[in-house]
């Protein structure tokens, strides 16, 4: 039997999120993959479009509820749950999107979930990190038993354009809970490259100092057309925003260029760039262990090497 | 009785340096520090503090495991929990069993929240909150950083999510899973740990509440991951600049 494969669409509902692109990437690693995008939204029209575009897509199933407006993981499951039944595999994003959403379709399917999804090598065999990417494991579910998993977004590549794959309504009668309300989004606006996807990332640490200080890093970023990361310290101490935080509890990301400034290297941290191509670190302390994996290390005191980086790449 | 059910996983130390067995059978534990998921001592700090507002007149701890973890019991205790749980189970304890017992808690003790860690640091699953949610047929707030009750029926939970902070409205009970930032747990001090020593654990297992310990994923080997390639020293800034060039990565 081919596998049949359902990813959940991520989307804000107007634009289809890149994330779904790497999950098609995920899928078409197996032969014979039948792949369908599900998108649920209050009006899907534009986002089903922009997913029956990718390539390798057979189809796109496109559900319509005005319950759809804000991405509720208990609003959405018992859709997917609806749609899942010829499936053998449902995947999404392991974003916080579909971190938080897939787990419950898992539960409520009673199906075994294998997360980021790094890996696949047959339809029932997958390779996921695990001890903050410390060690790789491969798991095999029961033959025929019916998978759900969440892609880890720094191993696959986004598909290109192909299609455009036929659309289809589907109307999905299932009881929706009015339990989960959706209050508010604070969402920084910034014109800088998306930290997910940026091909560069600059990030900091506590030696920042303040969120004063942290602004020595947007403006070498800007320069570099790259986006601001930070480590947890950074976070908590309030000097960059919850959403900068890379590693094992933040964001996953594979720049080609990735900018450890005044960051000690702690392995949950280093869990979050392992896939960068090039590492370059900046610290003032030549002992720290963000200098065994940084392929260009420079001991330095970051507040006297940044303006200078910034003078060098603007000229 | 107003009660919060917190669920704790012994888990190996966020210290420890991980090395995977030669035999790619597992992760080195022996002899190795083990502790509460770090998530779940942040799951209970936040459940004492609602106690301790008023919010809450019992905080409940809970486990499923072997009988080491009831270790992470007792230091939960010295925490300032009022009380353990323990269902004993040995080898691989999925989401969907962990959910399953933990749910049969649930219907026995009645809490109005429940909350767990987001992440168990060890398989970095990040399901069971959410499976149990599924099961409960309950609402779910995941990668709380902000917690507050209102009223008797409903709570307002700000996530961290991947485009900022979110605010939820959820009816009680419920299940929330706890992000780095909601509160900074509490050290315990010497004189607690002893005072736990008398507090109630009870011990039951999968069997006597009627959780099947299936495993539906099999672990076929463990690897150490690719390493990096140690790098290059540069002096200055000009260098770095320099080279980055060269690899035409600038
Ligand atoms: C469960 C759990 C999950 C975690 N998840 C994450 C995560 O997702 N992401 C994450 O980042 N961390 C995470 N952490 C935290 C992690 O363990 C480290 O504490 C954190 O990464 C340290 O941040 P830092 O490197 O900025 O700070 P520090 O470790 O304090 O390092 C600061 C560095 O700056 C250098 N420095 C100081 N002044 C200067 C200067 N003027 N110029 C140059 N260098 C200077 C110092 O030499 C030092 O190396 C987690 C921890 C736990 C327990
Ligand atoms: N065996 C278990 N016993 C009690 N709680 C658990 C168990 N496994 C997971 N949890 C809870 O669920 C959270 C997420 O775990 P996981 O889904 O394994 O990443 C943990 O932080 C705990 O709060």
């Amino acid at each position: 039997m081919n596998p049949k494969i359902l990813i959940v669409a991520e989307h804000d509902g107007t634009r289809l999120n890149v994330s779904t692109a790497r999950c098609v990437s995920c899928a078409r690693a197996l032969a014979g993959a039948e792949i369908t995008i599900a998108v649920c939204a209050t009006d899907p029209g534009a986002v089903a479009a922009q997913a029956a575009q990718l390539e390798g897509v057979a189809r796109v199933l496109a559900v319509a509820n005005p319950a759809n407006a804000h991405a509720l993981a208990a609003v959405l499951a018992p859709q997917i749950v609806a749609l899942a039944g010829p499936f053998t595999h449902v995947l999404g994003p392991s974003t916080t999107y579909g971190k938080d959403l897939m787990a419950r379709v898992a539960g409520l399917l009673g199906a075994p979930q294998v997360s980021d999804i790094m890996g696949l090598e047959s339809p029932v065999r997958f390779r996921r990190p695990i001890y903050a990417g410390n060690a790789i494991l491969t798991v095999e579910a029961e033959a025929g038993a019916k998978v759900v998993g969440t892609v880890r977004m720094a191993s696959f590549e986004a598909v290109g354009a192909g299609g455009p794959a036929p659309i289809e309504k589907v109307a999905v009668s299932v009881e929706i809970p009015a339990h989960t309300r959706f209050i508010s989004v604070s969402a920084a606006k910034s014109d800088r490259p998306d930290l997910q996807t940026a091909a560069r990332v600059v990030s900091g640490g506590r030696a920042l100092g303040s969120a004063e200080g942290f602004k020595i890093l947007y403006s070498l970023a800007d320069k570099l057309g790259a986006a601001v990361g930070a480590s947890r310290a950074a976070v908590d101490a309030g000097y960059a925003p919850n959403e900068m935080q890379v590693g094992q509890t933040g964001k996953i990301i594979a720049p080609e260029l990735y900018l450890a400034v005044g960051i000690s290297g702690a392995i949950q941290h280093l869990t979050g760039i392992k896939d960068a191509r090039t590492i370059v670190a900046i610290n003032k302390d030549g002992e720290a262990p963000i200098f065994e994996v940084a392929d260009f290390g420079l001991i330095g005191d970051l507040f006297q090497v940044i303006p200078e980086l910034e003078k060098l790449v603007s000229s | 009785m107003k009660r919060i059910l917190v669920g704790i996983k012994r888990v190996v130390d966020f210290n420890v340096r991980i090395r995977v067995r030669p035999d790619g059978s597992g992760v080195v534990t022996d002899g190795v520090k083990m502790s509460v998921n770090p998530f779940d001592e942040i799951a209970l700090e936040e459940a004492l503090r609602i106690k301790e507002r008023g919010g809450a007149e019992e905080v409940i701890v809970a486990t499923v495991g072997p009988a080491d973890t009831q270790q992470q019991l007792r230091s939960a205790l010295a925490m300032g929990a009022d009380r353990a749980l323990h269902v004993q189970a040995d080898g691989v304890i999925e989401p969907l069993v962990a959910a399953r017992a933990l749910l049969k808690l649930i219907e026995r003790e009645q809490p109005f929240l429940v909350i767990l860690g987001k992440q168990a640091i060890d398989d970095d699953n990040g399901q069971t909150g959410q499976v149990l949610a599924a099961l409960w047929n309950r609402p779910q707030a995941t990668y709380a950083s902000r917690l507050e009750i209102v009223g008797d029926t409903t709570a307002r939970v700000t996530r961290e999510v991947d485009a900022g902070l979110e605010t939820l409205e959820i009816d009680l009970p419920a299940v929330i899973t706890t992000d780095l930032r909601l509160n900074e747990p509490r050290y315990v001090k010497l004189p607690d740990i002893m005072k736990a020593k008398k507090k109630p654990l009870e011990t039951s297992s999968l069997a006597a509440l009627g959780v099947e310990p299936r495993q539906q994923l099999k672990l076929v080997r463990f690897e150490p991951p690719p390493q990096r390639q140690k790098g290059i020293r540069v002096k200055d800034a000009a260098e770095l600049v320099e080279q980055l060039k060269k690899k035409g990565i600038l």
